[in-house]
């Protein structure tokens, strides 16, 4: 199942279900690459509020995902991990290190909004 | 219930399906939201690892019992190339190749009980254990 | 009178003689009841144990123990025992009563009323041995009931004053808006140390805290894996978009950390307390000034 992915203003915004397989996840990847630079973001936020499970394999594509998008000039926010993903994930030793993490997705808004008045104001 | 789930593991989206089961057992048997999602991402570690390795392999869920403690046994069975060396891929940080990591050792670490068997050309097997106390 | 010995070893006869010789053995307990408690309660004083409890309580539960016992050995069923005995011990462990305390009372109501029974039979040897056959079972089987219902109502209290304790002390606290302390104090077990993060990370998402201060001024042991847990816990509140200071940590402790790989350098750590929620004030944008000034 592809992943919608909205245009709101600077950044995109994309939204993942819980039944989110290896192929949606690969197809996410190149699709955010390729927007990324068709509309010129400033960030890209991935909402991961209704991913139950985050193994391995999540982890390590979100953290592909923001390295290729940051090699684009743009920033990747993950937003909406649950508490009891976030154990999961830190008893598993999975880490999102280099990659920002925000409780959800206005924390997520509000931070990218901050960071971009600091950079033109 | 029945006594035994046995669940083929072919595609990546057999892996999403032996995930949702273990997670709807794990709330079955009582176990709290946190450790039913430990053991969900556990079953999607050794569902991947089939997938990636074997191509085709099962894996089989069942209700257990230690007195009055109820668990969930996971055990997960490919007839692929195996593991030639146990051992190091039970170290953490160790994967084949760049891209796939095996979360064997992420996956002992969660686990109560935990067994592996692996024979190259032969297969794997894995059996972790769970209890709710 | 026939020797009961000659007759076969047909069980349903055997049993029947077991009921008769209960019943016979019930109306003597009965009869010489009251003797037989006093009996008993002057031995419970004498081993000087019910210590928590007074001559008169002793008394009246020693009635309700001997009435429910008679009963139980009359009727051959153990439900109502049962029953007794929980009731019982909820009533008993709060006074301070302990395990050897109920199962040695117990066991002084079987030696009491063992010897009214040697008393009784003395003369009849062959009969005293019938009556001790149909008695001891049940008498154990009676003393067995009392003291695991016992056990199992001591470890259900203990288990929920645990959790009690438990909860009591890792209180998540909101200090300010979007601003989370969180004071450990004492021993830290695995189970302990999964319940604070759990807790922790509700707390992060229930108040939308950006800023959390872990204080361990007050943890009794830190060992390595303790300090995995702690390590885990501000990774995980990362994750949720909160950053994590984490403050009295002693130089042991920075030793523990340093030990097991982790790199404090990435830790934001700070002397005290106060040191701590300064630096979430000002990560927060709060500036705090003295009273005077707004004068």
């Amino acid at each position: 199942m592809e992943v919608p992915i909205l245009k709101q203003g600077d950044f995109l915004i994309a939204t993942i279900q819980a039944a989110l397989t290896d192929a949606d996840l690969m197809q996410l990847r190149s699709a955010l690459v390729h927007q990324v630079v068709r509309v010129r973001s400033m960030a890209v936020i991935v909402d991961v509020t209704a991913l139950d499970v985050m193994d391995s394999f999540a982890t390590r594509t979100l953290r592909e995902i923001a390295h290729m998008i940051r090699l684009r000039g743009a920033e990747t926010v993950i937003v909406g991990i649950q508490p009891e993903v976030a154990m999961s994930m830190v008893q598993l030793g999975l880490t999102l290190e280099g990659v920002t993490t925000c409780l959800d997705l206005e924390e997520g808004l509000v931070y990218l909004n901050q960071k971009k008045a600091k950079s033109t104001g | 219930m029945p006594e035994e789930l046995s669940l083929p593991i072919k595609s990546d989206a057999d892996i999403v399906v032996a995930r949702q089961k273990g997670r709807a057992l794990a709330t079955d048997l009582g176990f709290s939201t946190t450790d039913a999602t430990l053991i969900a991402t556990a079953i999607s570690e050794l569902a991947r690892n089939i997938v990636s390795y074997a191509r085709a392999g099962q894996i089989a869920l069942k209700a257990v019992m230690r007195g009055s403690t109820r668990g969930i046994m996971v055990t997960a069975t490919d007839q692929g190339p195996g593991i030639s060396n146990v051992s190091q891929a039970m170290q953490d940080g160790f994967s084949t190749s760049g891209s796939l990591g095996l979360g064997l050792p992420g996956v002992r670490r969660l686990a109560d009980e935990f067994q592996i068997d692996s024979k190259a050309w032969e297969g794997t097997k894995v059996v972790f254990k769970k209890w709710n106390v | 009178m026939t020797r009961q010995d000659s007759l076969p070893k047909d069980s349903h006869v055997y049993s029947e003689t077991t009921e008769q010789l209960l019943r016979e053995l019930v109306a003597h307990l009965r009869q010489s009841r009251t003797q037989l408690r006093e009996e008993w309660a002057r031995r419970i004083t004498e081993a000087r144990v019910l210590t928590a409890m007074t001559k008169e309580e002793i008394f009246a539960e020693a009635t309700s123990v001997y009435d429910n016992y008679v009963e139980a050995l009359e009727t051959g069923t153990f439900e109502a025992l049962q029953a007794y005995a929980r009731n019982l011990s909820e009533r008993i462990i709060p006074r301070g009563v302990e395990t050897h305390e109920v199962v040695g009372i117990v066991l002084l109501l079987r030696d009491v009323l063992a010897r009214s029974l040697f008393a009784k039979y003395r003369d009849d040897f062959e009969k005293l041995n019938r009556i001790l056959d149909a008695y001891e079972p049940a008498a154990n089987r009676i003393a067995n009931t009392v003291a695991v219902g016992f056990v199992q109502e001591r470890e259900r209290v203990i288990r929920q004053q645990q959790e009690a304790i438990r909860e009591l002390s890792t209180p998540v606290l909101q200090v300010r808006e979007r601003l989370l302390i969180l004071p450990i104090i004492g021993l830290i077990d695995p189970q302990r140390a999964r319940q604070l993060t759990e807790q922790l990370l509700r707390g992060i998402r229930t108040n939308r805290a950006k800023v959390v201060v872990i204080d361990i001024t007050g943890v009794a042991a830190m060992d390595a894996t303790v300090a995995n847990h702690l390590v885990q816990t501000v990774e995980a509140s990362r994750l949720l978009g909160a950053t994590v200071i984490v403050t009295g940590l002693s130089p042991e402790i920075a030793q523990t950390l340093v030990n097991i790989g982790v790199d404090l350098g990435k830790m934001n750590t700070v002397g005290d307390l106060q040191g701590g929620i300064e630096q979430a004030e000002r990560l927060l944008g709060y500036k705090v000034r003295p009273l005077a000034e707004t004068a």
